[in-house]
């Protein structure tokens, strides 16, 4: 078996407008099948990305946002939220819809995926990574 | 490419994954399974009805691997195992099985 390295996706846009988002969860889902070691930062206009309440109806394109809620089952259960650009934009982790895991190692409980963090935390978490890609 | 259901023509594209998700019918899926040589039964409706719930929840085909796992998490281990689904679809249960079902093609499945 293959070392498993780190691999980080950043994402820093906001959902809707461009295709960047739906871009970078795609590659999280095909790149989960790999058994590497998965998680996913979202800053700047990012953190919109994981708000709850999403409603695509008026903009004609596909709410993808219930999604992240099945990357648990893939094995993806850190998202790496920056609290300061979840301030920035007059957000808090309440307007962020809930994400959770099965901790198998914990005889299945359910844990929260999201994590708040300061930018400096997501700094050193971007300096730990082995691959860091940004959406 | 389509499919014939009660006088009615349903778009598919070329490996048999209808286009508009909304066109899906009991009858449909019937047809489908036709093409893929399966029979229905109560077994195979149960996955196919899994399937379409676990996408109205969360907007995803579930690759192959993920669904044994969650079909094991709701129906127990004598189903959610890799022989029992591939008994029922022979060619990949999440391939033929999201066919039917009138999903998208999972994602990262070639």
């Amino acid at each position: 078996m293959s070392d498993i390295k780190k691999f980080l996706y950043v994402n820093r846009r906001a959902p809707y407008g461009t295709i960047y988002a739906l871009e970078s969860l795609e590659v999280v889902l095909i790149g989960a099948a790999f058994d590497q070691d998965v998680s996913l930062a979202f800053l700047d206009d990012g953190v919109f990305q994981l708000t709850k309440g999403q409603n695509t109806d008026g903009i004609g394109v596909k709410n993808f946002s219930p999604t992240f809620r099945a990357l648990g089952d893939y094995e993806v259960t850190k998202f790496y939220v920056e609290r300061e650009s979840l301030a920035e934009r007059g957000l808090t982790e309440a307007d962020l819809q809930e994400i959770t895991y099965e901790d198998e190692d914990d005889d299945w409980a359910e844990k929260p995926s999201i994590r708040v963090v300061g930018r400096d935390e997501m700094a050193a978490i971007m300096a730990d990574q082995d691959v860091v890609l940004s959406f | 490419m389509s499919y014939q259901v009660n006088g009615h023509t349903i778009e598919h594209d070329e490996e048999g994954y209808i286009t508009n998700l909304s066109d899906w019918s009991k009858e449909l899926a019937d047809e489908i399974a036709k093409t893929e040589n399966i029979e229905m039964n109560d077994e195979h409706w149960e996955v196919v009805n899994f399937l379409r719930e676990y996408y109205d929840e969360y907007q995803i085909a579930p690759a192959v691997r993920v669904l044994i796992k969650a079909i094991k998490k709701s129906m127990g281990p004598d189903k959610g195992n890799n022989k029992y689904m591939y008994e029922l679809f022979p060619y990949g249960p999440a391939k033929q099985a999201c066919k039917i079902a009138g999903l998208p093609k999972p994602t990262g499945c070639v």
